[in-house]
């Protein structure tokens, strides 16, 4: 019983952080949303350098994973940034790829930074992420559920599609950073069977967990800048972080963000999606909470799209509903007693019994 | 990173799983906030002292079993789980006895934890008066110096327990007229029964006496009753505050437990649509305070001060317990209206409703919750002071 972070786990964080505060993020996800992602590839290829990708990728397949805690860590860090891009959908891909085949063809290039993915799946949602930007779209047809899995009933085990990427984005999400792309269907089916349907089932536990734990850096990111804002930006003479209807929002702020983080570590060491559904909810909750707080304390400033502040809003308020919105995330919790590791499992399954 | 308990912590929750399963009284006890209950509930406190599983986490020669944070962490996930009553000793417990630790002498523990362990002493708190809330520094109770001790006056409100209760700790001013208003105050105890002592007990939200003011008319405390120095006592009172009593106020146990509770209603109750989002709030809720103390804990066995954390703890805690409650009481509907309700919770023996009623105080009591989130503000984020 020793939950914290190790001292590599730490230095890890410090690391990225440095890197990605180094690196001109905000500018990057403007030139992205504008439909160049020249500037976010380059970035994209640093975080596959600094190790982030081959996280979720075993070591066979040039990875050192899996290791979700401290894919916790990155992903806290690429939220805290507003990295953009599909990061989610290619740790998503990572844990997908469960077949020698596949593996063997695209594991290294994800964990190399080489190929950037992204995915179709049961749970993904109703476009695809960055469709335009990416090398290869992953899908999995003949799941119940499966985005883009019209008139591919035909089998019930699950299909795994490869498709080349290049479509044109429909849909610009209120967060500029995300490209909302049409599903399609076609392309190469390069496996079948239950073991696709199972590594779909991996894929979401994944991209949630890694979705939760950017929403969170997200949230821990709006929460620092909206008290350097209030520290310095005067009214009646003294700071407005000096008065208390503005110290007591952020207080709840950090008390929110600060409750979800235990969760999302929690839910990393016992990959149970009840925990992980858990995780989700109270980390993007605390986020977006912290993003209403963050903008009614910027004022109008907050309202521009012009102030980098807008691109953590609206990260907040899109990664609520990515890879299962709050609803769908609190019935799980509720359903998943059984899966084992879920909340009703105790610390360590044995710590709390069912009623 | 690790959420694994060791084989040795692992076997002492099976030990204090199959005491509790032997002795946990089978139905709830009458409420604590009653005369009857009152004396129910020591007589349990009696029964875990015997097996010294009343304060696990004091030394053996108090009666406790040596426990660090983790195995009383691992002792009160068991006790709440199995349904087991609520602590009628917390006051004492939680609040003087780290004093005593940290401050008082061998003879004063000798003399006061193994009778604070068996139930025999309980102790209310004397902090607040009618003048000195949350500017708790303000308070003008009286000690004045006389032969062999000191002569306490003055008007103590809000004490939880007192009605039922034996002994009183609290602070008094003994030096007045110094430049700043927590100088010259000294921690003392005194007997509730003592001459110059009149307890009037105080009906909260659903009448019972769960508090008490106490007047003091010049009762006689002995030296052997201060703890720490004379006129320190403002340093000897905050010196525990954001120690491991912020970490100890509130089990994690104790919610886990209602969490369940909870969940099975909502269960049996047809699983509730418009309660549903609630109720997996709940759930999550626990967990989360849960792996925050576990956190919490780990960072305090490698020497980190918690300090001001505990004040996220507090708020967190005391807010969570309410909307548990209220989304109980939702769910019984017109059912939850008589606090005698169904669904023990273990808050002080009663129903839903009287958790409910006990909940509603978790904001005001222990530093309220704008006072906490002053503290977060300022020392946690750093943000500038400003008028209160």
């Amino acid at each position: 019983m020793r939950f914290l972070l190790d001292d590599g786990q730490t230095a890890f964080a410090r690391s990225l952080d440095a890197l990605l505060t180094a690196a001109d993020t905000p500018a990057a996800v403007r030139a992205w949303g504008a439909g160049d992602p020249a500037a976010g590839r380059a970035l994209w290829s640093r975080v596959a350098d600094a190790g982030v990708f081959a996280l979720a990728v075993p070591e066979a397949y040039g990875g050192f994973g899996p290791r979700p805690v401290d894919l916790v860590v990155a992903f806290l860090e690429l939220g805290r940034h507003v990295v953009p891009g599909p990061l989610v959908e290619t740790v998503a891909a990572a844990a997908l790829l469960t077949e020698p085949g596949p593996a063997e063809r695209f594991l290294p290039g994800l964990a190399a930074g080489g190929t950037v993915a992204t995915v179709a799946l049961p749970g993904s949602g109703p476009y695809v992420l960055d469709g335009d930007a990416a090398d290869v779209e992953f899908a999995v047809t003949g799941t119940a559920g499966t985005a883009g899995s019209a008139g591919s009933a035909r089998s019930a085990g699950g299909e795994l599609w490869v498709r080349g990427c290049s479509v044109p984005c429909v849909r610009r999400s209120l967060d500029p950073a995300r490209r909302l792309c049409p599903p399609r269907s076609g392309g190469e089916l390069v496996a079948a069977g239950p073991r696709v349907v199972a590594g779909a089932a991996d894929a979401l536990r994944w991209a949630r967990l890694a979705v939760a734990a950017q929403a969170l850096g997200v949230g821990l990111a709006l929460l620092d800048r909206t008290v350097a804002y209030v520290g310095q930006r005067r009214q009646f003479g003294v700071p407005v972080g000096s008065f208390q209807a503005v110290k007591h929002r952020l207080a709840d702020a950090l008390i929110a963000l600060e409750f979800a983080r235990p969760l999302l570590f929690g839910a990393a060491l016992s990959m149970g999606p009840a925990d992980i559904a858990a995780a989700k909810v109270a980390a993007c909750e605390a986020a977006y909470a912290t993003a209403r707080t963050a903008l009614q304390l910027h004022g109008a400033i907050g309202y521009t799209a012009e102030y980098d502040l807008s691109l953590w809003l609206t990260k907040a308020r899109a990664l609520r509903c990515a890879w299962g919105g709050p609803g769908e995330c609190r019935a799980l919790v509720l359903d998943g007693d059984g899966s084992g590791g879920g909340p009703g499992g105790g610390v360590s399954g044995s710590a709390r019994r069912r009623p | 990173m690790d959420l694994t308990h060791s084989p040795a912590d692992e076997a002492f929750r099976a030990e204090a799983r199959a005491w509790l399963g032997g002795h946990v009284p089978t139905g709830p006890l009458p409420s604590l906030e009653t005369a009857e209950g009152f004396a129910a509930h020591r007589a349990w406190e009696a029964e875990l002292a015997a097996d010294r599983w009343a304060v696990v986490s004091w030394p053996a020669a108090y009666g406790g079993r040596d426990c660090g944070l983790v195995r009383w962490l691992v002792f009160e996930e068991e006790y709440w789980a199995a349904g087991a009553p609520g602590r009628v000793g917390q006051n004492g417990v939680s609040l003087l006895a780290p004093t005593l630790f940290d401050h008082g002498t061998e003879e004063q523990r000798a003399r006061i934890l193994p009778p604070m362990a068996r139930g025999e002493t309980v102790w209310a708190q004397a902090w607040s008066e009618p003048e000195a809330g949350s500017d708790l520094a303000s308070l003008r109770s009286r000690a004045v110096r006389t032969d062999g001790g000191w002569l306490l006056s003055g008007h103590k409100t809000w004490s939880s327990r007192a009605a039922f209760a034996d002994r009183a700790f609290g602070l008094f001013r003994s030096e007045p007229n110094l430049p700043k208003p927590h100088q010259g105050l000294t921690y003392l105890m005194f007997d509730l029964r003592a001459p110059g002592v009149t307890v009037r007990p105080i009906g909260r939200l659903d009448g019972k006496p769960a508090f008490a003011e106490i007047f003091l008319d010049e009762v006689f405390v002995p030296d052997e009753d201060v703890i720490g120095e004379p006129g320190r006592g403002w340093r000897v009172a905050m010196s525990t505050a954001g120690n491991e009593r912020g970490l100890t106020l509130r089990s994690p146990g104790r919610f886990l437990a209602a969490a369940d509770r909870l969940a099975a209603l909502w269960h049996g109750r047809g699983r509730d649509p418009s309660t549903r989002d609630r109720v997996a709030d709940a759930v999550i809720g626990a967990r989360a305070y849960q792996l925050f103390t576990y956190a919490a804990a780990a960072r305090f066995l490698d020497g980190a001060p918690l300090g001001p954390e505990s004040s996220l703890n507090k708020v967190f805690w005391s807010e969570y317990d309410i909307a548990l409650h209220e989304t109980a009481l939702d769910l019984l509907g017109g059912q939850g209206e008589a606090p005698g309700g169904e669904g023990a919770d273990g808050d002080g023996g009663g129903g839903w409703g009287e958790g409910y009623v006990f909940s509603l105080a978790g904001p005001l009591y222990a530093g309220t919750n704008e006072i906490q989130r002053d503290i977060i503000a300022e020392r946690l984020l750093g943000l500038p002071r400003g008028r209160r």
